[in-house]
């Protein structure tokens, strides 16, 4: 029972490469019926996310020999090179295979580490390959450890709950402050990258409402138009200040685009609720004094990464916590995966003695002349019997002790001693 | 120590530990252990609050040591009820030391008996709400602290890891005025019952006590807090420091009124 897995991910291919071996959800359905009608996998899995492309299967025949029939399937099917995929693809066998969906669902294998999509990715690929069929006991059992791994890091570990990025740490310190966004409103003062990604996931937070500022007018319409939010003229922007609880702003400025004054006059007109200016101008767009006044947060773009930085510090120290409990699952599966293959040892045992047993019975009865009535069938009774105590208790064993399971490790050996892959062949 | 009161502290021990260990790791398998350990440790403490009170042959709040027992009792029962409302656990390894400490202290030395009068249920009613007021203005006290140190690192853009775990500052504010709130309501019918239990002895409901003004005069402090927190320029730290303020009230009244200026006020 061999687990293989061909891929690659963004630590072994740029994106030019990652983007031509993406799989559809349609191609990823194709791929996993033809590897199985051609013989090679008896089970299989495509996970395929914007930094990785992977195959996961259990051999028909050895892995040795399925890698690199999987390896050519791989390249046909995105109409490449084998050569110029081959340094980019990574092949792990058995529980190299294991320890690598692991570090996966729990996010060590990211980009962003400990990043909470990918769990959702793996889901959404085992359920598609689970409803497709093309998933079996081996298959099935690690993806489900692997999705409980996932969990398990973000229950226990701190791996994913600091924000990484800066527009995200805005956000969560407007949610410190604030609490659910769901009845506050914001304000968005020019436009740019990390602005826009602010936005995105204050909508994704369930931001009330969205005002958007801007010197251009028709610049700002479109954006409104974009992001579903109100207008508010650029000159109007102090007076409009009395409303939003946050502010975030992104404006090619000389000068500070808000004075203290400004602000001021605005947190008097607020009764001093809570205002969180989050500025990403570069020069600074807020004064800076402004950021003195009561009740008033200020952020500026050195500020939110260097708690981002901080953060990402924070998430590396606990990959050691991370790393304990993949190992622990992948004891765990070792022990299943062993449990296993030890019982269809001992059921090929038990077939091969019970054969064994039944040509000796035909031998000696052909050889020992007239037995009484009912003889013959009391010794096949009592061989028999003999043959289940011998068999049971292995059996018992096996399914009782995990330790067991885990220290016999080579179980070729043992067939060769019984002569099990030769009643095989 | 008793039976009752040994598995009370080490419950209230397991219970900070798991509150602390969530802090750091939040778990909901660790938090529901911290609040299991809790709830359980209050209803030994209550078995132990009833074995004092026969050890007495009075209530247990007939003594320092009783009533100090009875003020952790309903802290950490008030806490209880606020984590189940507000769903926040970061408080308990604020909360936990105080009730420790309260709870072993009050079991600090041997209970002799100590009959006093029957008094009734009013006056009962009366000590228990006052003692319930002092816990909830012990809470509000801990969020005000709470609230002040994320406000500053807030400010200073300094937000550590800590900081992610606490609530948001607006639930802060909200969880401080209710418990401050409970404590406002508790005071003043505690205030009230006792007015009239005192009229039902004495025939005068105000005898001038300097606990009887003390109390009234922590019960506008508060309502003063509540006002001033909710929508005027106030809100925010400001009223988090009025709120420290006035616990330093609770605790004059607590301790130096009761032991040292009343003269009908004992230990509630």
């Amino acid at each position: 029972m061999e687990i293989v897995l061909l891929g690659l991910n963004h630590r072994t291919a740029p994106v030019e490469l990652r983007e031509r071996v993406a799989f559809t959800p349609e191609k990823a359905g194709r791929a996993a019926a033809e590897l199985r009608e051609r013989g090679v996998l008896a089970e299989t899995l495509v996970l395929s996310t914007c930094n990785r492309s992977e195959v996961y299967g259990v051999p028909q025949e050895s892995a040795a020999e399925t890698i690199p029939q999987l390896e050519r399937y791989f390249a046909s099917l995105h109409e490449m090179d084998l050569a110029v995929l081959g340094e980019s693809l990574y092949r792990h066998r058995d529980h190299g295979v294991v320890r690598h969906v692991f570090r996966v669902a729990a996010g060590l294998d990211s980009m962003l580490l400990g990043e909470a999509e990918i769990l959702g990715q793996v889901r959404d690929a085992y359920m598609a390959a689970y409803e497709l069929g093309a998933t079996g006991p081996v298959l099935n059992r690690m993806f489900q450890a692997a999705l409980e791994v996932g969990k398990r890091v973000r229950t226990e570990t701190e791996i994913g709950t600091r924000p990484v990025s800066v527009a995200f740490a805005g956000v969560k310190l407007a949610e410190q402050i604030f609490g659910k966004l769901s009845k506050h409103c914001a304000l968005i003062l020019g436009a740019g990258t990390v602005s826009e990604q602010v936005v995105e996931h204050l909508r994704d937070r369930g931001i009330a409402r969205l005002l958007v500022a801007n010197r251009s007018p028709e610049r700002a319409k479109e954006l409104a138009g974009r992001w579903k939010a109100e207008v508010i003229e650029w000159e109007k922007i102090e007076g409009a200040l009395a409303e939003p609880d946050m502010l975030v702003s992104s404006v090619g400025a000389e000068q500070a685009v808000m004075s203290r004054a400004m602000i001021e006059r605005a947190m008097q007109k607020r009764e001093n609720r809570a205002l969180f200016l989050i500025d990403l101008g570069v020069p600074r767009n807020v004064a800076v004094d402004a950021g003195k006044l009561y009740n008033v947060y200020l952020y500026n773009i050195d500020d939110l990464s260097e708690i981002v930085e901080g953060n990402k510090r924070a998430r590396a120290g606990e990959i050691p916590h991370v790393e304990a409990i993949i190992e622990e699952h992948v004891l765990k599966f070792q022990a299943w995966q062993t449990g296993v293959e030890v019982t269809t040892v001992l059921r090929d045992l038990r077939a091969k003695l019970a054969a064994d047993k039944n040509a000796f019975l035909r031998e000696r009865f052909a050889n020992s002349g007239d037995l009484p009535p009912g003889e013959q069938e009391r010794m096949a009774a009592l061989a028999e019997e003999l043959l289940e105590q011998l068999v049971i208790s292995p059996f018992e064993k096996v399914k009782n002790e995990r330790d067991l399971r885990k220290r016999i490790a080579d179980l070729e050996a043992v067939r060769r001693l019984f002569g099990l892959d030769q009643e095989k062949m | 120590m008793t039976g009752w009161v040994l598995a009370t502290l080490l419950l209230y021990v397991l219970s900070f530990a798991a509150y602390l260990r969530n802090l750091y790791v939040e778990n909901k398998a660790i938090g529901l252990t911290a609040a299991a350990s809790l709830a359980a440790g209050l209803a030994l403490h209550y078995f132990a609050l009833m074995e004092r009170a026969q050890l007495l042959k009075a209530v247990p709040y007939e003594d320092l040591w009783g009533s100090l027992s009875l003020f952790a009792w309903l802290l950490g029962a008030t806490f209880l009820c606020l984590e189940l409302v507000h769903r926040g656990r970061a408080f308990g390894p604020f909360i936990l030391p105080l009730v420790i400490a309260l709870f072993s202290l009050s079991h600090f030395r041997d209970v002799s008996p100590h009959p006093a009068p029957a008094r009734g249920a009013l006056f009962a009613l009366h000590v228990t709400l006052n003692i319930l007021a002092y816990s909830a203005f012990s809470l509000a006290f801990v969020l005000s602290t709470v609230y002040l140190i994320q406000n500053r690192l807030l400010r200073a853009r300094k937000p550590g890891g800590m900081l992610w775990r606490f609530p948001p500052m607006d639930v802060l504010e909200r969880m401080c005025r209710s418990s401050a709130f409970v404590g406002v309501l508790s005071l003043a019918a505690g205030i009230a019952c006792g007015f009239v239990w005192a009229d039902r002895l004495h025939g005068h409901y105000w005898s001038g006590d300097p606990k009887e003004i003390v109390s009234l005069l922590i019960l506008v402090l508060y309502l003063t807090y509540l006002w001033l927190s909710r929508g005027t320029a106030w809100r925010g730290s400001r009223a988090a420091v009025l709120c420290l303020c006035n616990f330093a009230f609770v605790l004059f009244s607590y301790s130096i009124v009761n032991i040292y200026l009343s003269r009908y006020h004992r230990f509630y």
